[in-house]
């Protein structure tokens, strides 16, 4: 088998000019897929972590009616809906691959906070529990994160992120002034950020919706003095810290049961519903992906071309080579022998095309992701899938050659001009 | 005996017409013996050849190669007897144009499935056996006409084979090469290497210590005895006995002809 290989590359070098062109159906065809696979997987990398936060394997479980989470601010407090027990968060801590576990209740912080005349026009304001910052993620980049006192004795303390930190006081150091937030008056304590920045590359319009949210400054305070902005007994949502991405959907489902039990609402449309951001970015890789089967489906016809000159170039090897085979079949080499070379000969010449053209496609790729700004990422599967297949290709295509080598008449074969 | 050809009958369909070659040959060659198969071009000695060689099967009769029954033998045993039992020696040599001379002499004992470094020492063995150690990376490009043949002898004999058979082996050669093969053969006959020769030179034939007539696809004739044939150059009435022969031969491929018309007007 290896004497085969070495005598095919043997045969191949010496036509070099020919042993390309041949290739290069096969190299066009695997490098356009390994590009296209390359460029998919950079994007579908690019979503998920747009919306999940790379290495953020946090859920929020919030209460919905409807398709939208709950507006309190129009609606008031519903009937039916308890304040979540300490115990129900052990419940959601004790569910799988869950990690941590936050209670929260967050309102739209538009023109309820200003220092000065300064006002934060966006954002979110949050009433967080004590493991809200650990189970986020965040860490302290300025001045002190909660104590156990703030919560007991209803300091009226707050957290900035770094985003509100620079709306509100504009590069002016915010540790130790005081805020107003729905007119009361609040003390910025430090400012958070989370443990992993990242910033959502942009694309689309929709894209700026999802990720909007996100990103007009948000402000916390103790959960604790929340009734001293708003009211006691406002519906909670919840934040799971995960493991691993990939159980974000399945330990929300099972979080939003657990609280949906505890509540009882006239209104069924009202109920806990978590975020399944892996869902919608899936969602988002599914709509690409048909685009990009279909360029898939195009590359392989290419690779059928491709196959179809194989055939083509082996057969008029063999024609070339009938006094070849002809002598060899003399001296005694079985069918066998003349299939297995010349089908050796054509899978190393498909698979060297394969191989130069995973290399090709990788190049173009890295150019595709230079000149668009969009991410790659290198399958090392759909490689290894791409020269096996183009093997198999040569395989298939030299097999018609092949058959035809090893039954030549030997008799005919050596009188062959 | 090593060949037994008993009642060989080859016919080829041409069209609708169906062409006898071969009619009703029988001869046998003993072990160690270098016969050569004469006849003029037509006279079936190629088909013959293409029989013993184990290439071709005949229409019908009975051919045992070393007491093995060829004619019972299925395609992939036919291969396995050309690889044991027969060396080939082309008129046009046949060898791979971009393999070393080594590499060509080495080419059966690949498919007999000999391990790499033994084949490299029995090929070596082979082309110093012809007289080429000294070419042994040569590639054939490189190789003068009788050097040429003398790897094909080479590769013909690596893996030892029953018989050595030749056909035209001096065709292509000029006539001081062709002495020099001939003389190769016949070193390799006295070394015990049976000797089957095709071919339509009768000083070429007259080297073998036996010859086969075929004319017309009968054989018609045997050759002298051992003792005969080497007492040629000296003996006139030997020569007048060629002489005849060859009337005899021109005659026959004469009739060859006329049948051959007879055909095309049939």
């Amino acid at each position: 088998m290896l004497e085969n290989i070495r005598l095919s590359l043997q045969g191949l070098w010496s036509h070099k000019m020919r042993s390309f062109l041949t290739m290069l159906g096969i190299i066009i065809g695997i490098a356009a897929i390994i590009a296209i696979v390359s460029t998919i997987k950079g994007t579908n990398e690019q979503i998920k972590e747009n919306l999940i936060g790379a290495g953020d394997n946090t859920v929020n479980i919030q209460f919905y009616q409807g398709d939208y989470p709950y507006e309190i601010d129009y609606n008031g407090i519903p009937d039916g809906v308890p304040v979540i027990s300490e115990e129900t968060r052990q419940q959601l801590l004790d569910l799988k691959h869950v990690e941590g576990a936050s209670l929260y209740t967050s309102r739209e912080a538009y023109n309820v906070v200003y220092y000065k005349n300064t006002g934060l026009s966006g954002g979110r304001i949050y009433g967080v529990d004590r493991n809200y910052l650990d189970t986020c993620n965040y860490i302290i980049k300025k001045g002190r994160g909660f104590t156990e006192s703030d919560y007991k004795k209803f300091r009226k303390v707050a957290l900035l992120d770094e985003s509100s930190a620079e709306t509100l006081f504009q590069g002016e150091e915010p540790i130790g002034k005081t805020l107003e937030i729905q007119r009361e008056p609040f003390i910025v304590i430090g400012v958070i950020a989370k443990s992993s920045q990242f910033e959502p590359v942009i694309n689309t319009i929709e894209e700026y919706y999802d990720y909007s949210q996100n990103n007009n400054g948000a402000l916390y305070v103790p959960d604790t003095t929340w009734p001293i902005l708003y009211s006691y007994d406002e519906p909670q949502s919840a934040v799971l810290k995960l493991d691993s991405v990939d159980n974000m959907t399945v330990a929300g489902r099972s979080a939003a049961e657990i609280l949906n039990s505890k509540i009882n609402v006239q209104d069924d449309t009202m109920k806990y519903k978590a975020d399944d951001l892996l869902k919608k970015a899936e969602d988002i890789q599914k709509l690409g992906q048909s685009t990009n089967m279909m360029l898939i489906w195009i590359a392989g016809i290419s690779l059928l071309v491709g196959g179809i000159g194989v055939m083509n170039i082996m057969l008029v090897s063999v024609t070339e080579r009938t006094q070849e085979i002809g002598l060899k079949k003399a001296i005694g080499a079985r069918k066998g022998k003349v299939l297995g070379q010349f089908l050796t000969e054509a899978a190393v010449l498909t698979s060297l095309g394969g191989l130069v053209g995973v290399i090709v496609g990788i190049v173009l790729a890295e150019v595709i992701s230079r000149v668009t700004g969009t991410l790659m990422a290198i399958s090392v599967p759909a490689a290894v899938l791409a020269v096996v297949f183009s093997m198999f290709i040569g395989i298939l295509f030299g097999l018609l050659p092949s058959y035809k080598a090893a039954n030549l008449n030997p008799i005919e074969a050596l009188r062959h001009e | 005996m090593i060949l037994d050809l008993q009642n060989i009958y080859k016919d080829y369909q041409q069209d609708k017409l169906v062409v006898p070659v071969l009619k009703d040959v029988s001869f046998q060659v003993e072990e160690g013996e270098y016969v050569a198969i004469m006849g003029p071009s037509g006279s079936g000695k190629t088909t013959l050849m293409n029989i013993i060689g184990c290439l071709d099967r005949p229409t019908s009769g009975n051919y045992l190669l070393a007491g093995e029954d060829v004619l019972k033998c299925r395609d992939k045993e036919m291969s396995d007897l050309r690889l044991r039992s027969i060396g080939f020696v082309f008129q046009s040599f046949h060898l791979l144009a971009r393999q070393t001379a080594l590499d060509n002499v080495a080419l059966p004992l690949s498919y007999a499935g000999v391990k790499k470094k033994e084949r490299k020492e029995r090929a070596a063995q082979a082309l110093e056996r012809v007289g080429l150690g000294d070419r042994m990376t040569f590639k054939p490009t490189q190789l003068s006409g009788g050097q040429k043949q003398r790897v094909a002898i080479a590769r013909a004999m690596v893996n030892n084979p029953k018989i050595l058979l030749a056909d035209e082996p001096t065709g292509a050669l000029d006539s001081k090469s062709g002495e020099q093969i001939m003389d190769l053969f016949r070193q390799l006959n006295d070394e015990g290497v049976t000797v089957v020769m095709i071919t339509h030179d009768r000083n070429i034939a007259s080297r073998a210590k036996r010859v086969i007539h075929i004319i017309d696809g009968m054989i018609t004739e045997e050759g002298k005895s051992q003792a005969n044939s080497m007492a040629v150059e000296e003996e006139e009435p030997q020569a007048n006995g060629m002489a005849v022969e060859e009337e005899e031969l021109q005659a026959n491929s004469m009739a060859v002809g006329e049948v051959g018309k007879e055909a095309e007007n049939g």
